[in-house]
């Protein structure tokens, strides 16, 4: 059990209508590891998150969970596996009717059978741990983006899921909250066991948190390497890749490199 | 004003001189001379000089990468590096990512078959999103009668006071002029033949019937209608529904069955008020014009309809409450994901919604008729 990959890729083809947008992708991750799907703007990173969250079905290829097939089981079981992630939209996508409280409360309503109190203790801490403690009774609109953007973390944190997804964690946000995010994510790693899915090209983060990563190409619409990204940039000798991971600057003495 | 003289060498290259003023509200020299040379003689080198040129900005970069782009079809070697280092360093960035090939649009010269074939898959595509909607709904409807459903009751609760109370005033003006014009046009018609008094049992039948309801479900498809498209266009644009959807929710049970529950509910209420406002339309022009009591007026009102022609005006408006919450959250939730398709998810709501109204109004006039009440 512990050896099957807790989410795998398989020969992933996915396209919108009848434009390829990649294809022949194929990547493992293991339980507890942090993976970044990362490339140039445009090149299919959030379309390949949204296969793997389950908002659109690949052309061609299959995604496993825990060994299970996510991509053609029935819908109960799909919902039951989907359950277990936690999704952090690019511009957070709270539920706009809804105050902070109640985003990150209505999963627990849902899934769990908490009384009231407890449920309202939960969403306190969810929403102490990503500094929005006493926010509880605004709505979405009465906030700032990069907190719209915590109080999602709060939400998909919420079921404590297995997985957490996250699309472009750092846009819009300040360099200081950007670092924050990128500590809570190891954080949850280390603490949670979670595995943790990120979509981002921001090069400080990658470098700082990613174990495994997959590199998309635009150009030659395929994945062109999988792996931890500092040992790509050390070994590395794709020159499309190298390029990316270096500003397009070229590979430096590995003292200057950025470190974790 | 921008200056290039043209000035072919013995050696076979063509030597370009710019001088004046390239700016954006300057005249900018034409190609043509080059596309000549390139063309016709052997030249087979481009130099660029300048001499007292003035101010400068983009027309002269566009201009330099006219050059760079004729020889480049002409295979001739662009020499720049005569210019000032800005202009190189402008023109070296414009051209150093390629074009992509593919990334431009292609021309629109369809063929007829090709449109027709676009246009089916489009429509059969549709009809698979109209069906699935509905089975969605019924699915949630009957879940709501089961009381499994996952609906919250506060959300259909706001959703009633923003669409029942809120929408009263422009109800109740618009039926109270539906009204008058019923009762306008039936005095005028009815006055000849000595029968002034049944324009009370025209006006009354007419709004308890057919026009109260009608008139309510189009005002409301044209406010809550399209502010359901609205809402739930938004809310797609802002991955909301995604973020239902990922949480295992049903968008049909948390988003479409409170509002469809909410004007199914107030849809009958507003069309009391309506048939009320409409009567004492009907009585505000009937009773001047044709000289009768208010008193008479309202005996020959009670009079002339009875409970089934009333209920009959209370279901349909309910019906088409429906009608409307289905229309205005099929359009909002299958909406593109930007502020023009917003725009456009509103149009076709509150279009589809006065349609289906009609068309629905049009099947109970028959179903009505046959069952002969």
């Amino acid at each position: 059990m512990s050896d099957t990959p807790h989410i795998e890729i398989r020969n992933l083809t996915m396209a919108y209508e009848s434009f390829v947008v990649m294809r022949e992708i194929n990547a493992q991750v293991k339980r507890g590891e942090v993976f970044v799907i990362m490339g140039g703007s445009g090149c299919g990173k959030s379309t390949l998150l949204r296969h793997l969250i389950g908002l659109k079905d690949p052309t061609e290829g299959e995604i496993f969970y825990n060994g299970g097939c996510f991509t053609s089981c029935d819908e109960d079981e799909r919902e039951k596996m989907m359950q277990r992630f936690g999704v952090l939209f690019q511009s957070g996508a709270l539920w706009s009717s809804m105050t902070l409280f109640e985003n990150v409360a209505l999963p627990l309503e849902e899934y769990t059978s908490l009384s009231k109190r407890e449920i309202s203790d939960v969403v306190s801490l969810k929403l102490a741990l990503v500094g929005l403690k006493g926010f509880d009774e605004y709505y979405p609109s009465e906030i700032s983006g990069g907190m719209r953007k915590r109080a999602g973390l709060a939400r998909a944190m919420a079921l404590d899921p297995e997985i957490l997804f996250f699309d472009e964690p750092s846009a819009g946000l300040d360099p200081v909250s950007a670092r924050r995010l990128d500590d809570l994510i190891l954080q949850l790693r280390d603490n949670l066991g979670t595995t943790i899915v990120v979509v981002t090209h921001e090069l400080d983060s990658i470098f700082a948190i990613a174990d495994n990563s997959v590199f998309l190409d635009a150009q030659s619409r395929t994945m062109r390497a999988q792996g931890n990204p500092r040992e790509m940039l050390e070994k590395g000798d794709d020159p499309v890749l190298l390029e990316f991971l270096t500003r397009g600057e070229g590979r430096k003495p590995l003292s200057t490199t950025p470190s974790a | 004003m921008g200056k290039a003289d043209f000035n072919l060498q013995s050696t076979g290259e063509l030597r370009i001189e710019l001088s004046g003023s390239w700016l954006l509200a300057d005249e900018i020299p034409d190609l043509a001379r080059m596309q000549k040379e390139l063309t016709q003689s052997a030249c087979q080198k481009v130099v660029l000089t300048e001499k007292e040129l003035g101010e400068w900005s983009s027309p002269l970069i566009s201009f330099l990468l006219r050059c760079h782009e004729i020889c480049d079809s002409a295979d001739a070697i662009l020499d720049t590096s005569a210019l000032p280092t800005g202009i190189q360093e402008l023109l070296r960035l414009s051209v150093a990512v390629p074009e992509k090939k593919d990334a431009r649009r292609k021309q629109k010269g369809k063929s007829t078959l090709y449109v027709i074939g676009e246009e089916t898959i489009k429509f059969v595509r549709g009809t698979f999103q109209l069906l699935a909607f509905i089975g969605e709904s019924t699915i949630a409807v009957l879940k709501l009668l089961n009381g499994q459903t996952r609906m919250r009751w506060r959300d259909a609760v706001k959703t009633m006071q923003e669409c029942g109370p809120e929408a009263l005033p422009i109800v109740f003006l618009i039926n109270l002029l539906t009204g008058m014009i019923i009762g306008f046009v039936g005095s005028i018609s009815l006055i000849d033949f000595g029968a002034a008094i049944y324009v009370a049992d025209g006006v009354a039948i007419a709004m308890v019937r057919e026009m109260g309801c009608l008139m309510t479900a189009i005002i409301v498809s044209g406010r809550t209608g399209a502010a359901f498209a609205a809402e739930l266009g938004t809310m797609k644009v802002n991955e909301e529904i995604d973020a239902f959807t990922t949480f295992g929710f049903s968008a049909t049970e948390y988003l479409v069955l409170p509002r469809m529950v909410a004007l199914a509910l107030m849809m009958p209420v507003l069309c009391v008020f309506a048939d009320v406002a409409g009567i004492l339309g009907g009585m505000l022009v009937g009773v001047p014009i044709l000289d009768l009591s208010t008193m008479e007026y309202i005996n020959q009102t009670i009079n002339s309809f009875d409970g089934v022609d009333f209920a009959i005006g209370i279901i349909k408006g309910a019906v088409f409450g429906i009608l409307i919450a289905l229309t205005g959250c099929l359009n909002g939730i299958n909406c593109g994901n930007n502020a023009a398709a917003v725009g456009v998810a509103t149009t076709s709501a509150v279009v589809a919604g006065i349609t289906s109204i009609i068309i629905a109004d049009a099947v109970f006039a028959v179903v009505f008729h046959m069952l002969e009440v």
